[in-house]
Parts: structure tokens; sequence; C-alpha cells
């Protein structure tokens, strides 16, 4: 039967020959091998001083976005926690009190919003079920912790800073969003 | 002269020792450049700290002595590893005789008429190390480790000491110095037993167990070998006693058929200046064969272990018989003892 690739070799079991049977011929063609790699580019990446560029499409941890006014977009609908197949999200709706308007863009927020890191998946679907685009996922990596409990993140670190706010704009072009 | 003696014990001690450090570093650095890897690189410029991180870290390590064992063939084990791979570094010339304050003081500390001889005893010696401690641990990998450690190293050192006597007649001499010398400038022996060289090359890999012999440690059938029981500066002194003998079997071959410590064009210098030249080039040549040892290492996958006795037994011997049988003719052609 002819192969598909061209590639495949018959195996035969005859003797080895002279040479063969030395070794020697064949341990310096390998050695040479090894001796081309010593002068061959590194494919090593030193960590913390050089990061990988990540995709646009990378999912990272989450990120609660606020509006232009530095209100928060999240009106804990609760539509995230419905559509995470991990059961990661919990959150605690509030009502906005009198004088409260300028840091909840609703009349309804979160009090409390926890994602568990350990139990996400990273899939994306709280994202995609957001109808406020309030949370994103973001190309940062969800730092190690000596705790498990280190790892139920709450609203102190999930809600971007204002001095300091995550350019999600790559995230918004990408998938379905993309097309829309 | 005791004191001097002493002085030479101390200073060649902590330079086989210190050696054996750095080929540790070597070795990992060798093992990422043909990997395509950088290795270690946080310790220091050229991670020149690394082994020093590395026997603080065994230090650290918790010493245990498992149950069953028997105690102190446990903890006599290494120490005889270390000990015989440290041994043989008293008998080997490391320079011509340098003169300080008018005294000429020998680069080597004893200068045995039999080096060669104290040599081979010392390295049949060294499979105590690893079969006593393999046998106090208790524990069937780590005999079947040994078992093949001495069994390789016994049937090695065969071949090995066949080719030695070959240099041994060329040189009618014994003593490693007269060897030495007997290979002034570039008159090395390689170029009269080129195959001499390559097995006694091979023997000297498998007399270190190092790969492509390392059967006594091979991962993945017998755990860890001979050491699996052990752990911290135990298992260090294991480890450490093989990279010495590394050092020392490069030093031997060198010292055999790379010429020791001369060097071409070695008759324009004189005095402490040749000394020092001397083994300068001593210890270049025993890093290069070194970095051939770990080149090899990462080169050539291990030999089943038929295989391994077929090559020593049927092979190795046997070339080394008829190469030693061939030197014989021609020596007794040309010192006339046909005419």
């Amino acid at each position: 039967m002819q192969s598909l690739s061209n590639r495949s070799k018959v195996v035969s079991n005859k003797p080895m020959t002279f040479l063969e049977r030395m070794y020697l011929p064949v341990i310096f063609g390998g050695m040479w091998i090894t001796f081309k790699h010593l002068f061959k580019k590194n494919v090593t990446l030193q960590y913390p001083e050089e990061q990988k560029v990540f995709a646009p499409v990378y999912r990272g941890q989450h990120v609660l976005k606020r509006d232009e006014q530095g209100r928060e977009n999240c009106t804990a609908c609760g539509l995230c926690a419905v559509a995470c197949p991990a059961e990661a999200i919990t959150m605690i709706a509030g009502e906005r009190k009198k004088g409260d308007e300028d840091k909840y863009r609703e009349e309804k927020y979160a009090e409390v919003y926890e994602i568990n890191m350990l139990r996400c998946i990273f899939c994306g679907l709280c994202e995609e079920a957001c109808p406020k685009e309030a949370i994103f996922l973001t190309d940062r990596i969800v730092p190690s912790q000596y705790e498990r409990e280190d790892f139920i993140m709450g609203k102190d670190t999930l809600v971007e800073d204002m001095n300091n706010r995550i350019d999600i704009s790559l995230r918004q072009m990408t998938g379905k969003r993309g097309e829309k | 002269m005791i004191i001097e003696k002493l002085i030479l014990v101390i200073v060649i001690f902590a330079v086989s020792i210190l050696a054996a450090l750095y080929s540790t570093l070597l070795e990992r650095k060798a093992a990422a450049w043909f990997q395509d890897r950088i290795g270690p690189n946080r310790t220091g410029f050229f991670s020149l700290l690394q082994p020093l991180a590395d026997g603080v870290k065994m230090f650290i390590k918790e010493d245990g002595i498992p149950l069953n064992t028997d105690k102190w063939l446990f903890i006599i084990g290494p120490g005889i590893a270390m000990f015989t791979s440290l041994i043989t570094s008293t008998v080997i010339p490391w320079g011509p005789d340098l003169e300080i304050f008018g005294s000429k003081v020998a680069l080597q500390i004893a200068e045995f008429d039999m080096g060669i001889l104290f040599i081979m005893g010392v390295l049949s010696i060294s499979v105590y190390g690893i079969m006593i401690g393999a046998w106090a641990s208790n524990n069937k990998y780590s005999l079947y480790g040994a078992i093949r450690a001495s069994s390789q190293m016994i049937s090695y050192e065969l071949a090995m000491g066949l080719i030695a006597i070959t240099i041994i007649m060329m040189t009618g001499s014994l003593s490693l110095r007269a060897i030495v010398e007997s290979q002034h400038g570039m008159n090395w022996n390689i170029f009269y037993q080129p195959i001499g060289f390559v097995v006694f090359f091979i023997c000297a890999l498998a007399e270190t167990n190092r790969a492509p012999f390392d059967l006594a440690e091979c991962e993945s059938e017998l755990i860890g070998g001979y050491h699996t029981e052990y752990g911290s500066m135990k298992l260090g002194f294991y480890l450490f006693a093989e990279y010495v003998n590394m050092f020392i079997s490069a030093a031997i071959i060198s010292i055999l058929f790379l010429g020791g410590y001369n060097f071409p064009g070695m008759d324009s210098f004189s005095g402490n200046i040749l000394a020092i030249m001397c083994l300068g080039a001593f210890f270049t040549k025993i890093v290069l064969i070194i970095f051939i040892f770990m080149w090899i290492r990462w080169t050539i996958p291990r030999f089943r272990y038929d295989q391994l006795m077929h090559l020593g037994w049927k092979k190795l011997i046997p070339i080394a018989l008829i190469n030693l049988m061939i030197t014989g003719i021609i020596i007794a052609f040309t010192k006339g003892w046909f005419n």
C-alpha cells in the first residue's frame, strides 16, 4: 500500500553492517547534531523580566468596568452568575442611596461581588452574558496566593481603579462582539 | 618537607573539590546549551555562585536514615565513595617543579614508581562505596543499581587495564611522571595509540558511571539507583564523588594520551613560567575532556544492559588485546629483539 505522506519507512530486520556495529560513526553524527545546537537561538523566555505578549482573545483575570464618569456599570442583575458554568460568581444586590449617583450608574448595584478564581474556568461566558458591559476578562494573570480564601476576589480587586484604567478595547473587538 | 607536602595536599584537594563543584555548574550550563536553553543565571555573574547555592540547599535538606537499614554502613558508604575518588589525585603530576624561595617544589603529592597501578587499584576499591551504601539501604532498587554499577566497573576495568599496559609498554615505566615526560612537547601517545585512546575513553565513561553507561542510576528503571534512599549531604557526597571521579579520569586520560602538562613549543620557556603554563595547559585539557564527557551525555541515549556487557567483553577487550599484541610486536621490532 502506498503511503499518503511518502515519509514512512519500511522496517527491516536485516543485520547491522560493520560500520553500524562499530557505533562510532553514528555517535559522531549525533554529536555533530548536538554541537550545532550550541549555536542555535535560545528558546527560553526570562519570565519576570520578559513577558509573552498575549493574543487579543486571551482570557485572564476579570475586571468590573466603570463608565466615563467613574460610575460602576454593574447593576447586579445576576446574569453572569447564571451563565457561569463553574458557579464561580456570587453577588448581593443593593439599592442605590441618595447621593451615591456618582458611584453607581443605575438604581441597583452590587453590594458584594465575588469571583472564586479557583472555580473559574475562564470561559468568558459572564462577559457574553453581561447586558451592561460591566465585566470583562483581561490579559492579566491571576496572581498566586498562599491561602485558598485569597483566591476569592471581591470588589476591592475586581472593580477597576479610575486612576489606572484597564484597557479592554481589544476584548470588545474579538469574537461575537466584533461582528456587531 | 612535610609541611610543604601538607600544603600541597590541601591545595590539591581544594582544587579537585572546586573543579568538581564547578563541573556541576558546567554540566547544567552545557545541558542547557545543548538543548537551546540558557541554564542557571540567577546567582551572580554567569551564575558562578550556583554551586554554593546547591551545596547550601543540600545541607538544609532533612538527613533521614530509613528504618531497617544498617546504620553504620549507610553512613560510611558515601564517605568511601568520596574518599576513593579524592585519593587518586595524590599521584597525579600536575606540572614540572616550581621554584619557591630557592627550593624546588614538586607539583605532585606522592611520586610513586607505580602511580598507574595505584590508580587502577583505587578505581577497583571505589566499587565498595556504591556497593556498601546500596546494600545498607535495604532497598531492591538500590541493590540493583549497585550490582549493575559494580559489574559494569569490573568488566570495563579489564579493557582499561589492557590499554594502560600498552602505554606502560611504550613508556617502559609505571610512574605517571615518566609517562608524562616521555610525551614531551607534541609527542603525545594519542598519535601512536588512537584506537587505545578511543577504548580508554569509552572505559573511562563506564568507570565514572556516566551516560551512556549510567545504568546504575537510570531513573526510568531504578528510580535513583544506588542512592535512592539517600538524602541531604549524603546524597550530595555520592553525586559529588561522581564529579570528582570525572575530574580525575579526565586528568588520567590527558596524562596517558594527551601529554599531561606538555604543550607544543614548551621548550622556549623555563623555570616558574614554564611550570605555570604547564599547569594551565593541563587544566585546559582536563576541562576540554570534561566538556566532551558532558557533550556525550547529552547526545547518546543509555545503553541496554546486555549491550553494555556485549560491548565490554566481546568488543573492547578483544580490541584492547589485539592492540596490546600489535604494540608489543612493533616494540620488539624497533628494539631489535629479532635481530
